[in-house]
C-alpha cells in the first residue's frame, strides 16, 4: 500500500492505495465522489475528466498513487453551495444533455477549454472536447452551452 | 477494468530509475504520461510486475536551447511541447504535428518521449524526429549512448531502449525559419492518423532550397521519404510539388486495416504530402 495525500475539491485527504487502484477509482470508492463516472476501458470517453493541478485529466488514466501532492477539481466541487458553475447553467439552459452520462466529463473538459480561450469559435469548441464523446446529443447542444458559457462568463449574458 | 497488481516506484533521478528497471528484471515497465500504457493495465494485455514511474524526475522535463538544437526531456508533455516558444521557433513541425495528438486531456499527460519509446505506427511525432534528424538520449546500466532517429525506430512498436533502459531527452536539430505543416486524414471521432505527412521546408526566394518529409502509418515504422525530398529541391509551383510528390509512396510498406486497404493508403500518401509540402513552403 502507498500512503497519498490529495486535495479534492477544497478538502485535503490522506489515504493508502494499492498502487493499481485508478484515480476514478479512488476517487468514486474512496471518497465517494461518484459524480465523476467510468465510460470506457480505452481512454477514450472522457466522462471522467477532472482537472489535476489545474489541467484536464481523464482520471480513469492515471493512477490514484500519482495524485500524491495534487489538487484535484470534480464535477462536484465546481458549484458553492447553491450557485452553479456558469458551466452547469449553460448546459441546463441550452439542454446540453440527454441521458446526462457524458456530462460530467463534458463540463469538466468545457471549464478547462474556457480557461485557456475564454471565446472560442465554434471550430475550437469542437477540436477542444475532442476528447469527450456523446452517444445521445449529437453535440450540437453540447456546442451551444460552451459557446453560452463563454458568454456568460465574459458577461454579456 | 482493474489493472493487475504490480509494485511502485516512484524515483527522483534517472539514476534511480535504471537501478529500479535493473533490480525488477524483464518484466518492469516504464510509465511516462500513462496515455498508452494506462490502457493497456486496465485491459490487461500487459501485467508488468514493477512499475516505474518516471513523471517526477525533474531532469527529464522541460525544452532547452542547446546552441544549433533544442534538447526536450523525455517526460516533458505533448501540451508543454506545443506550447513553447523554443519549439515553435527552431522546431514548428514537431509543434504542429504534436498539436494534433488524441485531445486536450491526454495532451496534459502524455509525454514526447512516451510517444517515441511507444513507437506505434500512427503515432504522429516519430515521423517528425526522422524527418528532422533528431537524435535521443538513452541512460541505461552502463552508461549514457546516443542514437539518431534512423537507428532508433526498430519495428512495430518496438525502439532502441532496451528492458532496463529509460529514454531521457530528445533533441531536434533547429530549423529555424523553415516553414512547417502536418497533414494528418483521421475520422473525425478518432485522432489515430490514417495517413499522416509531416513536410518541413527551407525557402530561397519564391523556390525550395531543402525540403524534409516523414510519413505516418505508412509502414511499421515512421518513413523518411527521401525520394520527395530531392525531387522538391528548386520547386516553386503546385505542380513541381505534385510531381515530387509522386513519389511518396516508394519505398513503404503500408497496412491494410478496417480504416484502409494498403494501396489506398499509397494514395494518401501522395495526395497529402502535396498538400503539406504546399502548406509549408506557402505554395498553391
Ligand atoms: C484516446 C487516445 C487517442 C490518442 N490519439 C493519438 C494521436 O492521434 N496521435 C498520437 O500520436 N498519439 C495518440 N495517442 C497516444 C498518446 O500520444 C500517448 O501519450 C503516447 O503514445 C504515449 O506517451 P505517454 O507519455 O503517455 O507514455 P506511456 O503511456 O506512459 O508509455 C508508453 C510506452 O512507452 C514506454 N515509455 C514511456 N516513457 C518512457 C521513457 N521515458 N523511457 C522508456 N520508455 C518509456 C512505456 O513503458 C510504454 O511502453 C492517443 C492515446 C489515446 C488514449
Ligand atoms: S472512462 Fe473513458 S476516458 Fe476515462
Ligand atoms: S447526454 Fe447521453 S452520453 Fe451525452
Amino acid at each position: 500500500m502507498q500512503h497519498i495525500t490529495v486535495t479534492v475539491d477544497g478538502t485535503e485527504y490522506q489515504s493508502e492505495v494499492e498502487p493499481r487502484t485508478l484515480l476514478v477509482h479512488w476517487l468514486r470508492e474512496g471518497l465517494g465522489k461518484v459524480g465523476t463516472v467510468v465510460g470506457c476501458d480505452t481512454s477514450n470517453c472522457g466522462a471522467c475528466t477532472i482537472l489535476v493541478d489545474g489541467q484536464s485529466v481523464k482520471s480513469c488514466s492515471m493512477l490514484a498513487v500519482q495524485a500524491d501532492g495534487c489538487e484535484i477539481t470534480t464535477i462536484q466541487g465546481l458549484s458553492t453551495g447553491d450557485d452553479w458553475h456558469p458551466v452547469q447553467t449553460a448546459f441546463k439552459e441550452c439542454h446540453g444533455l440527454q441521458c446526462g452520462y457524458c456530462t460530467p466529463g463534458m463540463v469538466m473538459s468545457t471549464v478547462d477549454l474556457l480557461t485557456e480561450n475564454p471565446n472560442p469559435t465554434e471550430e475550437e469548441i469542437r477540436d477542444g472536447i475532442h476528447g469527450n464523446l456523446c452517444r445521445c446529443t449529437g453535440y450540437h447542444n453540447i456546442v451551444k452551452s460552451v459557446k453560452y458559457a463563454a458568454d456568460l462568463m465574459g458577461g454579456s449574458k | 477494468m482493474i489493472p493487475a497488481k504490480f509494485d511502485y516506484v516512484r524515483p527522483s533521478t534517472v539514476d534511480e530509475a535504471v537501478a529500479a528497471l535493473v533490480a525488477a528484471g524483464e518484466d518492469a515497465k516504464v510509465l511516462g504520461g500513462g496515455q498508452s500504457l494506462m490502457p493497456v493495465l486496465r485491459l490487461r494485455m500487459g501485467e508488468p510486475s514493477v512499475v516505474v514511474d518516471t513523471t517526477r524526475i525533474d531532469e527529464m522535463k522541460g525544452i532547452t536551447d542547446a546552441g544549433d538544437a533544442i534538447v526536450i526531456g523525455a517526460g516533458t508533455t505533448h501540451d508543454a511541447v506545443t506550447k513553447s516558444d523554443l519549439v515553435r521557433q527552431h522546431a514548428a513541425l514537431l509543434a504542429a504535428a504534436t498539436d494534433t495528438v488524441a485531445d486536450r486531456q491526454i495532451r496534459h499527460r502524455g509525454t514526447v518521449g512516451g510517444a517515441m519509446a511507444h513507437a506505434d505506427p500512427a503515432g504522429d511525432q516519430p515521423p517528425v524526429a526522422l524527418a528532422m534528424g533528431a537524435s535521443f538520449t538513452i541512460a541505461g546500466p552502463s552508461g549514457r549512448r546516443t542514437v539518431p532517429a534512423s537507428e532508433f525506430f526498430v519495428d512495430y512498436f518496438t525502439t532502441a531502449v532496451g528492458p532496463d533502459e529509460v529514454l531521457v531527452s530528445v533533441s531536434v536539430p533547429k530549423h529555424t525559419g523553415w516553414g512547417a505543416h502536418y497533414e494528418k486524414f483521421n475520422r473525425t471521432a478518432q485522432a489515430w492518423a490514417i495517413v499522416g505527412v509531416a513536410a518541413t521546408v527551407r525557402m530561397d526566394g519564391g523556390s525550395i532550397a531543402e525540403a524534409e518529409v516523414g510519413l505516418t502509418n505508412m509502414g511499421p515504422g515512421p518513413v523518411k521519404a527521401t525520394a520527395v525530398e530531392q525531387a522538391l529541391v528548386g520547386a516553386s509551383t503546385m505542380a513541381a510539388i505534385t510531381a515530387a510528390a509522386s513519389h511518396a509512396a516508394e519505398g513503404t510498406s503500408p497496412n491494410s486495416d478496417i480504416h484502409a486497404e494498403s494501396d489506398y493508403r499509397e494514395h494518401l500518401a501522395r495526395v497529402l504530402t502535396a498538400r503539406a509540402v504546399a502548406k509549408a513552403a506557402g505554395i498553391s
